[in-house]
């Protein structure tokens, strides 16, 4: 038996192997889907030979183009809109002196993600129904950059606000002292050291809009397929491993933003 | 007089400031506001509308969407009779919710815990091997589940090729799949919230219940698992509020034969053509959202007072 005093006291037994297996729960299913978008036989379970067969006939589909092109629109148009706002909402709401309304303020950007998502979908289809029935308006794409962008704001706005919680005060109060005007001293000093908190909440906006499909699959208009929603037309067809080289391209682009994000936010701490 | 002049000066930028802040958190407050809130007020009112034949309203007041919940009009005479379908998913969504938290919290605790407490170095990459599936595609994760549990999915073909079984063993659209899929969706959804608690935990204290001849379980069940409470909580919300509403899980894993909450609703806004009955069922899932939140502010702001 081991010395009891060379085993860290720290340790619960069991609990490694358990872990283990979380993260090998966690893994294996999204592993075995990419490692099959490699098969080049046309069956999703039967294994062929390795090759990239099906990430060529998706590169090649029309209808993979027009989803891609969809997306991408809708979701850097969402981004870029979202952490516009949250940037400045993070601004006028983190280290200030409390003004009225601020809790409820706080409460207004949090409640989409408090909210399931399946019912801010329907609530949001009812509402461009209603203002397509009662005025006539019908923003086109604009409607699902309009959806997205809602709850992309309160991902972009909480590492811009850690960004701020965690910033030296005395910067700023020194550019004060030395004449700095405020719009000089946000400009020079505040924004520069904002901009990896800001980095951070534009890749994670950019995720949660490029992977949504609950709240696109129900307020999406003919024609306005998103890379989710063509996955999701092709499982209901006679499925072919095109399924997992698109599915494999859309984890990736989510494991480049999380880890860029990831890095960012550890710089930051360092 | 110079004294209140000066007072009167920095009140006056005090509210100046106020205003500016105001107006910088406008833009964000206005996209949320019009397209996030009033749309939540849109399906209160439509909830008390008629369904128009074609899907939309009718806009006559009626409370026969929170009525047709819990009661059928008999075709014959007229009369309402007790039809507790609705009720049923709802049940089962809420027992699905339940022991996906249960089965999150009993798998993610060790994880949590265990990553808490590794060196500095090894804990950030643990970190980031759980926050990938955290943030990678539900509708993608969901699909790899289906992959694997097919008829004709890896598990069967692997038990049919050692000869242990000669008839693929049916999973998916059962229960069994969902429940599967619904914990492999939120696992990570409990990990990282109580790594965030247990990796602020003051680890003297274990030292000092060890020092005082606790066993390991005493440690664990009277100083670890207490002063991680609040991220016990807040973990469990985290799981059971998106299990309770989920979409996508059922949707592919129960193949439309075993529906739960989210599925429920999608239905009236689609092949239903009820939309009055689907904002009732989602303000009634908001309720049960609502119930769960109440009951997290109220322990979590109990444990600030007497911590």
């Amino acid at each position: 038996m081991a010395d009891p005093r060379n085993v860290d006291i720290k340790d619960q037994p069991g609990f490694r192997t358990i872990a283990i297996i979380c993260v090998a729960v966690l893994y294996v299913p999204i592993l075995i889907l990419m490692i099959f978008s490699f098969n080049t036989g046309s069956l999703v379970t039967h294994w062929e030979g390795v090759g990239l067969t099906w990430y060529g006939t998706a590169l090649l589909n029309e209808e993979f183009h027009n989803a891609a092109e969809n997306t991408l629109i809708i979701s850097v148009s969402a981004t870029i809109v979202s952490t516009i706002c949250a940037t400045l909402a993070a601004i006028g709401m983190t280290r200030v002196k409390p003004w009225r309304g601020l809790p409820a303020a706080f409460m207004v950007i949090n409640l989409p993600l408090m909210v399931p998502e399946i019912i801010t979908a329907v609530a949001t289809l009812s509402f461009f129904a209603l203002i397509a029935g009662v005025f006539g308006l019908n923003f086109g794409i604009g409607n699902l950059i309009l959806a997205h962008t809602v709850f992309c704001i309160p991902f972009a706005y909480m590492p811009i606000r850690a960004r701020l919680e965690d910033m030296d005060l005395t910067l700023e109060s020194a550019a004060a002292d030395l004449y700095a005007t405020p719009w000089h001293t946000f400009r020079r000093i505040t924004l520069p050291l904002l901009i990896p908190g800001i980095m951070s909440g534009a890749a994670l906006a950019f995720i949660v809009s490029f992977d949504d499909f609950t709240i696109t699959q129900l307020v999406a208009g003919p024609g306005q397929t998103t890379l989710p929603l063509y996955i999701w037309n092709q499982i209901r067809r006679p499925m072919t491993p095109e399924i997992n080289a698109i599915s494999t391209i859309l984890l990736l682009v989510s494991i480049l933003f999380v880890s860029v994000s990831f890095l960012i936010a550890r710089r930051r701490a360092k | 007089m110079a004294l209140s002049q000066a007072a009167l000066f920095e009140a006056k930028a005090e509210k100046a400031s106020a205003r500016r802040n105001r107006l910088l958190s406008l833009p964000a407050l206005i996209v949320i506001g019009v397209f996030g809130v009033l749309p939540l007020l849109i399906i209160l009112v439509y909830s008390f509308l008629q369904a128009a034949p074609y899907g939309g309203v009718q806009w006559k007041f009626s409370t026969d969407a929170y009525l047709n919940f819990l009661f059928q009009q008999d075709i014959f005479d007229d009369t309402l009779q007790f039809t507790p379908d609705f009720l049923i998913i709802y049940l089962r969504s809420f027992l699905f919710a339940v022991v996906t938290t249960i089965i999150c919290l009993l798998l993610g605790f060790p994880t949590a815990y265990f990553m808490a407490t590794r060196t500095p170095a090894q804990r950030n990459w643990w970190v980031l091997l759980i926050t990938i599936p955290f943030w990678s595609n539900l509708l993608v994760r969901t699909l790899a589940i289906m992959f694997i549990i097919r008829d004709e999915g890896l598990i069967n073909n692997l038990l049919i090729g050692l000869g242990v079984i000669d008839k693929p063993i049916t999973m998916l659209y059962t229960n069994f799949a969902i429940q599967l899929g619904l914990l492999y969706s939120f696992l990570p959804f409990m990990i990282l919230p109580l790594y965030a608690s247990l990796e602020k935990l003051d680890f003297r204290l274990v030292e000092a219940a060890n020092d005082l001849y606790a066993t390991r379980r005493q440690v664990l069940w009277r100083v670890i698992i207490p002063l991680s409470l609040p991220g016990i909580i807040a973990g469990c919300l985290l799981v059971f509020i998106p299990a309770l509403g989920a979409y996508v899980t059922p949707l592919i894993l129960g193949g439309g034969i075993h529906l739960m909450i989210g599925d429920l609703i999608a239905q009236q806004f689609g092949s239903g053509r009820n939309w009055p009955l689907g904002c009732a069922q989602a303000l009634i899932l908001m309720a049960a959202v609502l119930v769960a939140l109440y009951f997290y502010v109220r322990t979590t702001s109990g444990k600030i007072q007497h911590g």
